[in-house]
């Protein structure tokens, strides 16, 4: 006890400024948490979210003061290079969409703004942490860190019964996909001996594990593992199981969440992994990790075809587009790390735009839930939504015009570049599928039967403001919503005309990649 | 004036138009604005100099310099027929459509402005990406003209088309990324996509080669010919007329043109190599759609699939990779744009006149009363089967001159194609205009809305019918120029052989 006490434990080093951008998340959490106490109404539903937004927006602003200044952290534990402020950036923003789409929504108010927003909060802080992680602790701290309070954010609409199930799904298999990776991260630390990325790598390439990877049983399975927990939490196949029924059951805000940001980090780490620490034992990992990006294209598009819910639909072509995304892991070069953030950043904003719609339809059509039937003649009803879904869908299914457009056409040329032109084939496969129900959910909107034309009172007056006057007051009660819904889709169309500055911006989160072509 | 205007004025028109004008002239405002695209693109065609080299009003800057994609427009002899082509059957169709009726006018107006700025875009683009993009693009307004303004079985149609052409689509976008990337690796250029670039950088035989089949299949597709038309029927039976009369028009010859502007100059080895799969492949399409359109019942679907068989025609003449036939070819792109707008809108006439009913057997006797209908339709049906002294007459005979100078046993076959082309036209002119009326038929003349749009085109038919150079000239050098490269590779292996030997 004594001999404890003498010996003062001395703490690394924190490099504040560079820390920054994460703490403000994680102090946001706190703050917000405490504030949420508060008794008066007004603080907890109207000011828990503004600090929660501003936590976000001051997350940004550090991140891009930092932009250009990479810093490793903490003993080399975390490494604040423009990948991760990229990321960062990335989770902040969906995470101010999140925001926006629950302004209005149940699931604060059953469990709590003060709790709701500090877990959201929490949640984009363990993400940070995951993608900037250099080391094999940090790594499963940040996994955890992201992932305990999406089990309880699934779980926040408590009077309903599909969200606590959808809570408890995510609960059960979260732990088996992070048991695993645990399990893998050990086996890992046992065969090389060390938890930092880059030695990790040294040994591996050129240390005693050179050349021999295969024939030691302890760090192949180790490596296994590791996938095995990643692709847990990047829903990819066939991993994924869990992804349509908890996004279905999850509240939408997030739902959203969890398809942009969560996807976004356990993409991120993917290539912190793997194109890091086991870069040296590429040629053993990339054809598995390609066969398994061929299975995830397959299995999400199938799967999506035959969804009549719009958040199981998008769920599954989540776990289809992760396939898309860890192409560019696979190849394992610059261009495929630029390919894969790019798209990262596409895939946020042609996402978020039809769960604003989701939420939208949701609200005005409460007996119809998430159902796609719920869409049918909204081009009439609210022509702007109708829009920014139909910009989402196509940008999804890749169509010249939007980023979506861009980001497959990068993604092809980073796989031919890299001898993955079979890989490029199946993407495009893929793509041809997914065509069948993107468009789906347009003609349901745009192309329902005609019936007979109400020629009465406002329909016939104004037949492109709305047919359905109570829909179109809800969607005029939640401009957020519809700012959330709009805002991306014309972010979707603008980068897919100019999309040199998103490509300049990607462009940061390769060089972080030193070892890479 | 720059092509960017040209280009994109159609799309800015009707978003300005749908923002400003109440909805009742939305259609008027569009057509209105679509007459300045047309005068602007023939400020093109005058300012266009004949025998000039290489490209005409360029416009080059980067748009994506990390990929190495140009934002590259031009215009040479290849594209400069077509972009009046387009110009005028789209004003032609929404003259038409502006007086008529449409259920969301703001909507169908703006896909149409969408689908011209994107045809014209892709019919100037100089760069491979860019041309791949407006070529997806071109879709997207067809599949919203369809579903929501179609007949029919509108939704199943418009799945349908655009599954169809985007699979081949998305072939050809690897393909155009591949042959970007070879070239930079074959070569060890940095990457671009400028087909100015691309053209003096053979890509190696074998990689050629599967990339040639994708952008085959992707134009095939498209245009479409017979073993790739299943989405044919149903797609052009729903589609509004406005709307087939300019896809059949010129969004099938972007197709064509692509063969032309990006597949004999880039691919010269697997040209060759799969000259004669394609030719027999456009044969097999001619006999079959010229079989169809005999025995169809449907006044629409004859003259859909004589556009199938007239596209094979032309993709004959491209492949028989002579400057004759390539030329035929692409003054029988613009011949024949110029006879199937005013043919599917003579349709919808007839149609109006029996009842409401495209089907042949319910026409009949519509000549009675209505002479200057009978008139006009007259004229298009005989440049359709290519009568002597039509343009099409002269854009066959240089098809299947070429076809017989490359593959004679071809150019044979083909001309069943061409006898066939005079009995199904006929026998849409005399079932619709002669014979017994059809029960439901009265028989009017045409009115002023439909001969505003009729007779110009019908009067550029007869020009055209006087004064074919006018195309040839302007057309002649460039299509020297695209077959030239293929031509080199024939020349090179006959040589070798002989060597062998």
């Amino acid at each position: 006890m004594t001999a404890l006490a003498v010996v003062p434990l001395k703490g690394p080093h924190i490099d504040w400024a560079a820390f920054s951008p994460l703490l403000a998340l994680a102090a946001g959490g706190l703050i917000v948490l405490v504030v949420g106490l508060l008794p008066s109404r007004f603080v907890r539903h109207r000011v828990v979210p503004v600090l929660t937004v501003i936590a976000f927006l001051a997350s940004i602003g550090l991140a891009i003061w930092r932009f250009r200044h990479p810093a490793s952290i903490i003993s080399g534990a975390l490494r604040i290079d423009d990948l991760a402020l990229e990321l960062d950036m990335l989770f902040a923003a969906a995470g101010i969409a999140t925001v926006l789409l629950s302004w209005r929504d149940v699931a604060p108010h059953s469990s709590g703004h003060g709790e709701y927003h500090s877990l959201l909060l929490l949640s984009a802080f363990g993400m940070a942490v995951l993608v900037s992680s250099q080391d094999l602790i940090t790594v499963f701290l940040g996994i955890e860190l992201l992932s305990i309070p999406l089990y309880i954010l699934c779980a926040s609409e408590t009077r309903r019964e599909g969200s606590l199930e959808s809570g408890l799904k995510y609960l059960v298999i979260g732990s088996v996909g992070s048991a695993t990776l645990v399990y893998g991260l050990a086996l890992v630390y046992g065969a090389t001996g060390a938890t930092d990325f880059a030695t990790i790598g040294h040994a591996l390439s050129v240390g005693k594990l050179a050349g021999g990877v295969l024939s030691d049983p302890m760090v192949l399975t180790g490596l296994g593992l590791v996938l095995v927990g990643f692709a847990f939490k990047a829903s990819v196949a066939p991993f994924h199981q869990w992804t349509p029924d908890v996004y279905e059951g999850a509240p939408t805000p997030i739902t959203a969440f969890m398809a942009t940001a969560t996807k976004a980090a356990a993409i991120g780490v993917f290539l912190r992994f793997f194109d890091v620490a086991a870069i040296g034992t590429q040629n053993t990992w990339a054809p598995i990790l390609a066969a398994i990006a061929t299975i995830t294209i397959i299995v999400g598009n199938a799967g999506a075809l035959g969804q009549s819910s719009l958040k199981r639909m998008l769920g599954y072509s989540g776990v289809a587009q992760a396939g898309y995304m860890l192409s560019g892991v696979v190849v394992g070069t610059q261009l495929g790390v630029q390919a894969t953030v790019f798209y990262l950043f596409a895939y946020l904003a042609m996402n978020l735009a039809p769960f604003a719609v989701v939420v939208a339809s949701e609200r005005s059509q409460p007996e119809l839930g998430d159902d796609i039937s719920g869409l049918s003649g909204l081009s009439s009803r609210n022509p702007w939504l109708a829009g920014a879904m139909t910009v989402g869908m196509l940008g999804l299914a890749g169509i010249p015009g939007t980023v979506g457009f861009i980001g497959k056409f990068q993604l092809i040329h980073a796989l031919v570049n890299g001898d993955y032109t079979w890989l490029a084939i199946v993407l495009v496969i893929g793509s041809m599928l997914s065509l069948g129900y993107y468009l789906r959910v347009v003609a349901t909107m745009w192309m329902r039967p005609v019936g007979p034309r109400v020629a009465t009172g406002e329909a016939a007056l104004a037949p492109i403001a709305g047919g359905s006057p109570e829909a179109d007051a809800s969607s005029r009660a939640s401009p957020e919503v519809w700012f959330v819904a709009v805002g991306f889709a014309v972010a979707v169309i603008v980068l897919g005309i100019f999309p040199s500055p998103l490509f300049n911006f990607v462009a940061h989160a390769g060089h972080a990649f030193s070892g890479l072509f | 004036v720059t092509l960017s205007i040209l280009i994109w004025l159609p799309l800015a028109l009707t978003i300005l138009v749908s923002l400003a004008v109440p909805s009742r002239f939305v259609g008027r405002a569009t057509a209105a604005g679509s007459l300045i695209t047309l005068g602007i693109a023939i400020s093109f065609l005058v300012r266009f100099k004949i025998g000039h080299p290489g490209l005409q009003f360029k416009t080059d800057t980067l748009w994506v310099s990390s990929l190495g994609i140009h934002y590259k427009l031009g215009l040479d002899g290849l594209n400069v027929l077509l972009v009046m082509l387009t110009c005028i059957l789209f004003s032609a169709s929404l003259v038409w459509s502006s007086f008529r009726e449409w259920d969301r006018p703001r909507s169908f107006y703006f896909h149409f402005g969408l689908a011209q700025s994107a045809v014209l875009g892709a019919f100037c683009a100089q760069d491979l990406a860019l041309f791949v993009a407006f070529f997806d693009l071109m879709l997207i307004p067809f599949y919203f003209l369809v579903g929501m303004f179609g007949t029919g079985e509108r939704v199943r149609a418009t799945t349908k088309l655009v599954v169809y052409t985007l699979v081949g689509s998305f072939f050809m976008l690897v393909a155009a990324i591949a042959t970007g990337v070879l070239v930079s690796d074959q070569h060890g250029t940095p990457i671009n996509f400028a087909l100015s670039a691309l053209q003096h950088l053979p890509l190696s035989h074998a990689s050629q080669e599967w990339i040639f089949l994708c952008f085959a299949f992707a134009f095939l597709v498209k245009m479409p010919l017979v073993p790739f038309h299943g989405w044919l029927a149903d797609g052009y039976k729903s589609m509004p007329i406005p709307a087939v009369a300019v896809f059949s028009g010129v969004v099938s010859k972007v197709a064509a043109y692509g063969f032309l502007r990006i597949v004999l100059p880039l691919f010269p080895f697997a040209t060759v190599h799969f000259q004669m799969l394609i030719l027999i492949v456009a044969l097999v399409s001619i006999l079959w759609s010229t079989a169809v359109a005999f025995t169809t019942p449907d006044a629409r679907m004859v003259v859909a699939y004589s556009s199938v068989a007239q596209l094979s025609f032309i993709t004959l003449g491209i492949f028989s990779l002579q400057p004759t036939g390539a030329q035929g070819a692409l003054f029988q792109m613009l011949n024949h744009g110029l006879v199937t707008a005013p043919l599917f809108f003579i349709v919808a006439a007839l149609a109006a006149r029996a009842g409401g009913s495209e089907m042949l057997k319910d026409m009949g006797g519509i000549a009675f009363r209505a002479p200057v209908l009978a008139a006009l339709a007259l004229i298009v049906t005989l440049a359709t089967l290519a009568m002597p002294g039509s343009a099409n007459f002269i854009g066959e005979f240089n098809i299947l001159l070429g076809v017989f100078q490359s593959k004679l046993a071809i150019s044979i076959i083909a001309f069943a194609g061409v006898v066939g082309a005079a009995y199904y036209a006929l026998r849409l002119y005399i079932g619709a205009m002669h014979n017994r009326a059809g029960p439901k038929v009265t028989s009017r003349e045409i009115g002023l809305n439909d001969a505003v749009v009729l007779v110009p085109i019908v009067l550029v038919i007869l020009a055209l019918a006087f004064y074919p150079q006018f195309g040839l000239r302007r057309t002649e050098q460039s299509v020297k120029a695209a077959v030239a490269p293929a031509k080199l590779v024939q020349a090179a292996s006959s040589v070798q052989q002989v060597a062998q030997r």
